[in-house]
């Protein structure tokens, strides 16, 4: 195996968690709702599932428990600011504060404990692809699963009717709601789709990327997810480019460093940070095409009358 | 709701004064955290070193802690908060505590402290540390015996003197068997975040080193050692768990003796401000088990503890280059503390630069 | 179980007072419950939590210490989320300002004159402005996200500081740890009064709330915020402009952020180290929309939230408990809060038990 190969192996692994949060929050957006609570669900996922995974023994018990959590944890998120329409950036926040201190909570006792590692699916023959091989077809089941829901989120958005009432919500739920869409129920799938994709992330920490449960794991993950919606001006593939983006420059300067160039660590630590804000400000300059892809109603609450 | 506040109140206050009376007469040792008291490495080390006290001296103290402490303002309020319930001994675990230590110190004189990893003392304020390094002297020599290619990887957290003397004292080491070795070091700019610090093992990993060493708190970069069967150092605490057939050894952390020890004195009235710097042989920190390794490598580990711990070998004595190939420490010599305490700079065979 | 809403014909002034108090007492039951499942005394518990930090000086002192940065950032925050301006990126203009006042105390150390602590001020505002003005510039004239630009920019914030504290500006005389020198007396912020150590920040803090109040309620400007925020073509109509609006909050928080972090530093900190805030610039959204993005609704939200800080670690002392629990307890009391706001334009129908309206219709 060639470095390249190895290094584009950890970038794999370290961009699937950003690129799962991220689609399920650019499902929830589309529907008009901005849900900040991304690494609080994440949080909640991972502990779940390593939980679950260390009470049966089975990661993938493991994966469902981490996607019911995060899917449950949403649900109080959208209560607040569907139903009682309470304002949604203040309540993502609070939920990201509750998902730590829970998740801290009720994983104190697993603190310490060597987890079981997701396994990998190897297809025959497609793995014997010289480079490729390993890359894509070694892999477990929830990096097949990121792609697999982004082509998935893809095909719904643009090409099912319920995509199209889905953004038409997100445009503007007067209109959709004077067409008889049902904005709240809508919106509630879309918050849960954001939650189960966010807790399937933490999966992914703590059974994939490091298969253990530490307190405040996702360490900021959720919040470069939420950059990434906004770098993918809401369509799902760009999401696949920005995250794989971040990954690969996060991951290269440690490479670099571990080659040995003199550069000071912090400098080349904010680079992802960079690389992200300059390839947006290189791709939004078609003002007309990033107000397309915006959701309109993106934050707005929305009462029916009556 | 008023009246219900108010009704609140006045019987919580009740139940606090009375708490309060039944514990009067023991003695309060209190501990400033800035980190989970699970976290698995450092904060952890000190909680179990916590409870050991208890353990020992539990009929004449109680203890009591505060985790998650953000260094800065927060600090001087968690420490004037712990001095104000009646700690008489409180001890802050992290560098970063120091200032806000010390200035808590001046304004309770009748209250102890003790800050660990410091340098800045008073009356009433003792600082304490461990000789780390003595232990990463004893990886450096397995690792040299170790390693077939003769290069480890080392993932640090952030420059300080106490991580730059961790990694001068390891190459040390493995040079004094093998006068080639080499280490690159990677800085994850973080104590704690498993994802990164597996990253890290990756990088040095898919880079050629085959022994693996860590300065960061999580049990990430010894599960990638596993995975990819290298074998690796635990760090803070025994992570053998996390790599059964991985795992030569790891520095253990082992706080409780020197918090007794204190709280001894304390009790007896017998309590002065120190700066003390205990190694190996006064048990603040011990090695696990030597495991995965040949017996030869092992007895050689044994043996240099052995040295270490009688004061025979010292990790720092001279002939040492320093990275430029300037001479540091002429033969025989041995490096005072005070060098090693503000060090920032590195010896030979290191592959890395440090911040200036 | 169904719950509708049904919309108000003016806001609840009575609700708009009771609606924090219905969440206290909501949190309380619940904490309550949560304090009692882990065996500990809910009574005393809350008791630490709300009361015990309120009845002792210093610990007003530490509460106004707390909240002064909650404040100053939230403030200039408002005007941004009024205008549609989404700032998240207040912890990285807090690091600047601090940065840029520290030039003075830092590099210039053997100036001491009574300009310091003033100039130093200003510099740490220009810092914070100067930060903010990149999501802005590239906003208002390349068309680029600000969510986005300003998060990422905090990080690069926090990288630059860690270098500097390692590397240029580590005091010399400081062991090679990680810290600048520490301030001399002339650049510290002084004490508000003798009775213990609240600096100045507070002050700074509590004038910017009347100031932007008095702005957004008296002046044309303010006028011209919300008009933007509200409908970016009504404004446009009104002659106002919305890449100016653009520039000026930004800038606006930005220097309000900057300040609160010269001032934390020079007042509290007294020297810059690798990590200055817990997180404030993020803390600090959720005490904007607490304070419903009123400037003296926000000095509220902000003593309210410093004081779930302090009362977090007095219960953790006085009921020997772990601080998760308590940011349990925090974020409820939060959600507790936010959800009762609802009742201030709404009237809540529950389908089977239709309390709410009864007592509704009595306050009209």
């Amino acid at each position: 195996m060639g470095i390249f190969e190895a290094i584009l192996l950890t970038v794999i692994t370290a961009a699937t968690p950003l690129v799962l949060a991220a689609i399920g929050e650019l499902v929830t957006e589309r529907s008009g709702v901005l849900n900040l609570g991304v690494e609080g669900m994440m949080v909640m996922g991972a502990a779940c599932a390593f939980i679950a995974t260390q009470q049966t023994g089975s990661p993938y018990i493991g994966i469902l428990a981490g996607i019911a959590s995060g899917a449950l944890f949403s649900l109080l998120f959208g209560f607040l600011t569907l139903t009682l329409v309470a304002n949604q950036v203040a309540t993502g926040l609070a939920l990201t504060i509750l998902g730590l201190g829970v998740s801290g909570m009720i994983g104190e006792s697993y603190v310490g404990q060597s987890g079981i590692k997701l396994p990998q699916i190897v297809f025959p023959i497609l793995s014997d692809i010289p480079f490729l091989g390993p890359l894509l077809f070694r892999q477990d089941l929830i990096f097949y699963l990121s792609i697999a829901l982004v082509a998935g989120v893809h095909w719904f958005l643009f090409r099912s009717r319920a995509g199209l009432k889905l953004r038409s919500v997100g445009d503007s739920h007067s209109s959709a709601h004077a067409l008889g869409i049902n904005v709240i129920r809508t919106r509630y799938l879309a918050v849960m789709f954001g939650g189960a994709c966010a807790g399937l992330a933490g999966a992914q920490l703590s059974l994939v990327y490091t298969p253990q449960w530490a307190e405040n794991m996702s360490a900021g993950r959720g919040w470069i997810a939420l950059a990434l919606v906004v770098f993918a001006s809401w369509r799902p593939w760009r999401i696949v480019a920005g995250g794989y983006l971040f990954g690969a420059v996060s991951i290269s300067q440690l490479y670099a460093q571990a080659f040995g160039i003199g550069i000071p660590s912090q400098f080349l630590s904010a680079l992802p940070y960079l690389a992200t804000i300059v390839v947006l400000i290189l791709i939004s300059h078609n003002r007309r095409m990033t107000l397309i892809n915006t959701p309109a109603a993106l934050g707005k609450a929305f009462v029916p009358d009556r | 709701m008023k009246k219900i506040l108010f009704a609140l109140a006045t019987t919580a206050a009740v139940i606090g004064f009375s708490a309060g009376a039944s514990a009067a007469d023991k003695a309060k040792i209190c501990f400033v955290y800035v980190g989970s008291k699970t976290d698995g490495g450092w904060t952890q080390a000190h909680d179990l070193g916590r409870q050991e006290l208890e353990k020992a001296l539990g009929d004449k103290i109680e203890t009591q802690f505060l985790e998650n402490v953000p260094e800065g303002p927060d600090a001087e309020r968690a420490i004037e908060r712990l001095a104000r319930s009646g700690c008489g001994l409180i001890f802050t675990t992290s560098f970063g505590f120091m200032d806000a230590t010390v200035k808590i110190a001046a304004k309770f004189p009748d209250v102890k402290f003790e800050h660990a990893t410091g340098y800045k003392t008073a009356p009433n304020l003792a600082t304490y540390n461990s000789r780390f390094y003595e232990g990463r002297y004893i990886q450096g020599q397995i690792a040299a015996k170790i390693s077939q290619k003769g290069v480890a990887g080392y993932i640090a957290s952030f420059p300080i003197p106490e991580v730059v003397m961790g990694i001068n004292s390891f190459v040390t080491g493995a040079r004094s068997i093998n006068p080639d070795f080499k280490i690159k070091v990677v800085w994850a700019n973080t104590w704690f975040d498993p994802g990164k610090e597996a990253d890290a093992a990756k990088a040095l990993i898919d880079q050629g080193v085959d022994v693996l060493t860590q300065h960061t708190d999580t049990t990430a970069p010894m599960q990638v050692a596993a995975e990819r069967g290298i074998k690796a150092f635990g760090q803070a605490s025994d992570m053998i768990k996390a790599g059964p057939e991985t795992q030569l050894t790891a520095i253990v952390d082992t706080w409780g003796a020197y918090y007794i020890k204190r709280t001894q004195a304390f009790i007896d009235g017998k309590w002065e401000t120190t700066s003390s710097w205990d190694g190996l042989k006064d048990g603040i920190l011990t090695m696990a088990p030597y495991t995965n390794m040949p017996d030869d490598v092992k007895a050689l580990a044994e043996a240099t503890q052995k040295k270490i711990e009688s004061g025979e070998l010292k990790p720092f004595t001279g002939p040492l280059k320093k990275q430029d190939g300037s001479e540091w420490l002429a033969a025989g010599v041995s490096s005072d503390d005070g060098t090693l305490l503000g060090m920032n700079f590195y010896v030979e065979g290191v592959d890395d630069k440090l911040p200036q | 179980m169904r719950i509708e809403l049904e919309k108000r014909p003016d806001v609840s002034k009575l609700f708009s007072l009771l609606s924090p108090f219905i969440a206290l007492g909501l949190t309380l039951v619940f904490g309550g419950i949560m304090f009692m499942l882990l065996g500990k005394d809910p009574l005393s518990a809350l008791y630490s939590f709300f009361i015990e930090p309120l009845t002792e000086t210093w610990s007003l002192h530490e509460l106004a210490i707390k909240a002064a940065p909650l404040i100053l950032i939230a403030v200039g925050l408002s005007v941004c989320y009024r205008s549609n301006n989404w700032n998240i990126g207040a912890e990285g203009q807090f690091i600047m300002g601090a940065i840029a006042g520290s030039i003075l105390p830092v590099v210039f150390y053997e100036w001491q004159s009574p300009l310091v602590l003033p100039l130093m001020m200003l510099l740490g505002m220009m810092g914070g402005a100067l930060f903010a003005a990149i999501p802005a510039f590239l906003k208002a004239h390349l068309n680029t996200n600000e969510i986005l630009t300003s998060l990422m920019l905090v990080y690069v914030a926090q990288l630059f500081l860690d270098w500097l504290v390692r590397g240029p500006w580590r005091n010399p005389g400081g062991m090679n740890f990680p810290e600048t020198r520490t301030f001399d007396a002339t650049a510290i912020l002084p004490e508000m009064i003798a009775s213990g150590r609240a600096h100045w920040g507070f002050g700074f803090a509590i004038l910017a709330a009347i100031l932007i109040w008095f702005m957004m309620r008296y002046t044309l400007k303010g006028f011209e915020i919300t008009v933007l925020g509200q409908s970016e073509r009504a404004g446009r109509f009104a002659g106002f402009s919305s890449r100016k609006m653009i520039w000026f909050s930004m800038l606006l928080s930005g220097a309000l952020a900057g300040l609160a972090g010269i001032a934390e530093v020079s007042g509290a900190i007294q020297q810059l180290r690798p990590v200055i805030s817990p997180g404030y610039g993020f803390t600090a959204i959720i005490v904007a929309f607490l304070g419903r993005l009123n400037p003296l609704g926000i000095v509220v939200a902000g003593l309210v939230l410093a004081l779930t800080y302090l009362g977090g670690e007095a219960v953790q002392v006085s009921l020997q408990i772990s601080d998760k629990p308590i940011r349990v307890f925090q974020g409820l009391l939060l959600f507790f809060v936010l959800s009762c706001d609802t009742l201030i334009h709404y009237k809540i129908r529950m389908m089977w038990f239709d309390l709410t309206d009864t007592t509704a219709d009595g306050v009209r």
